[in-house]
């Protein structure tokens, strides 16, 4: 018997069965998703309501499919438009529309917290679709489910995560998660971006990404924010490409076949060329059709009410 | 759950399998474009049974499939805890094929509508007969089996169980008492 859970905040509350429960239903929906008919009626009757306070295309999107086949009614909300702008706070908007008798809120919020919040006075499950710069978790178990499916197992696989690590709540998920199930993370970068709460973990740190290619099995790209460079974080995206950027000379000096993982959207030229993410050894769009799995799981695993 | 009696032993279980083969090919009138469907988790391997035994007497490759119909269930929200999903493999086509859906027991009917609904959404078969091993009755809804290993009258409170030595180590068939903790 599954266990379900109740909500998804993010990859550091689960445990790792939970996590494993997560990434082997998603394999069931996975098949799902190879079928003439993609839908099944699993959730038929449940509403669930997707909050995007802030801009998302592969996660809105993804959401909204895997909602989509899995036969429940879906509400998008964007706050743009909306009576955000006219100064409703966070928890009068999301009790609101709670009070419209819906079952489960996903929310993708500019502030950390943002899913934690909700979850004090709504009774609804809540998924985390990304808060500020704290976990993306379905980011994260997709991610390890390409992983999984690649290599079999996690455990001593050694993964990098590459980029501006320190804002990123996709390395946060990923550090969590991947570290509960015996993978080997390091990440590489500018050490401007590189954060200092990363000695709690077991995690390897590279300032060198010719020595981090060397090490690793899988380079997790992280989107370099173009507006980072204003703030002074590394002095032009040109340095960040010749320092950081993943091209293939490089890959081509470590002697064995590198994977390639990218969360989107990707600045082609900057962190990863064009080349090496449309290559043989990407996995870009397989994460992309796994995102839509598990989160088919993740909505099965806290939507379906039991008695 | 208290064993009130043993229904079929390996012997018969292996013998009942044999006929519905022989049921299965005579109304069928043979063996082309059929294919096995089996109902997790214990379907599943009777319709491997049946498969090979349908092989081993035309001479054919049968191909077999495993259906997992917990996505379809009308009871999900009402179990106390959420089913353990499997997985569905059809690896082939089952459009205009002759489907043999097989499970276990059937008695409500419920999980054969919920079959139904999961193979009409993998294809559009010619046929879908069902075969099951035991029939216990009590049904539910107006579903029927085309092929039964046997027909066995039951009151509410008692449950069919069936064994498999590829699960439970052993084949056999056993009438039981519920203890109210449902099967």
């Amino acid at each position: 018997m599954a266990q379900g859970i109740k909500n998804l905040l993010g990859l550091r509350d689960l445990t790792s069965d939970e996590i494993v429960e997560i990434l082997d239903t998603a394999r069931s929906f996975r098949e799902v998703l190879e079928r003439p008919i993609k839908k099944v009626p699993t959730l038929q009757g449940t509403t669930v309501v997707n909050l995007f306070f802030e801009s998302s295309t592969r996660t809105r999107i993804s959401f909204e499919l895997a909602e989509r086949r899995l036969s429940a009614d879906v509400v998008n909300f964007a706050a743009s438009g909306s009576s955000v702008s006219k100064g409703e706070t966070l928890k009068d908007t999301a009790r609101n529309i709670e009070a419209m008798k819906t079952d489960v809120v996903v929310i993708r919020h500019s502030s950390t917290g943002a899913a934690h919040f909700l979850t004090r006075f709504l009774k609804s499950p809540v998924i985390n679709a990304g808060d500020g710069i704290n976990e993306h978790p379905t980011q994260g178990l997709l991610d390890m489910f390409t992983m999984r499916e690649k290599f079999g197992d996690l455990k001593d696989l050694h993964v990098c995560i590459v980029g501006d690590i320190v804002h990123s709540r996709v390395a946060r998920s990923n550090i969590f998660g991947l570290t509960k199930l015996g993978a080997k993370v390091a990440v590489c970068g500018p050490k401007t971006l590189i954060p200092d709460y990363l000695e709690q973990f077991d995690v390897k740190v590279f300032y060198d990404i010719d020595e981090a290619i060397q090490w690793a099995d899988v380079l997790n790209v992280l989107r370099i924010q173009l507006e980072r460079e204003a703030g002074g974080d590394f002095p032009s995206i040109r340095e960040y490409r010749l320092y950081w950027g993943i091209n293939r000379l490089r890959l081509e000096k470590a002697k064995k076949s590198i994977v390639i993982m990218h969360p989107g959207p990707i600045n082609r030229g900057v962190e990863l060329d064009a080349d090496v993410a449309d290559g043989n050894t990407s996995l870009i769009l397989d994460q992309v059709t796994n995102g839509v799995a598990v989160r088919m799981a993740v909505l099965y695993l806290t939507g379906v009410k039991t008695s | 759950m208290r064993v009130r009696s043993k229904i079929a032993d390996a012997q018969q279980i292996a013998r009942s399998i044999t006929r519905l083969a022989h049921e299965i090919i005579e109304h069928n009138k043979g063996a082309a474009n059929l294919c096995v469907i089996g109902i997790k988790t214990r379907g599943d391997f009777l319709a491997k049974r049946i498969a090979e035994k349908i092989s081993e007497i035309e001479k054919v490759d049968i191909p077999l499939g495993t259906l997992d119909i917990t996505l379809y269930r009308d009871d999900v929200r009402q179990k106390l805890k959420l089913p353990e999903l499997k997985r569905t493999e059809v690896p082939f086509d089952i459009t205009d094929r002759n489907v043999i859906l097989v499970d276990d027991v059937l008695f409500t009917g419920r999980t054969i509508r919920s079959a139904l609904d999961a193979l009409i959404d993998i294809g559009r078969p010619n046929t879908i007969q069902l075969a099951v091993l035991v029939d216990r009755g009590h049904r539910e809804l107006p579903i029927s089996a085309d092929y039964v290993g046997k027909n066995l009258p039951t009151a509410i409170k008692e449950s069919v169980v069936v064994r498999l030595t590829e699960v439970d180590g052993s084949d056999e068939i056993l009438l039981v008492e519920e203890d109210g903790t449902g099967n």
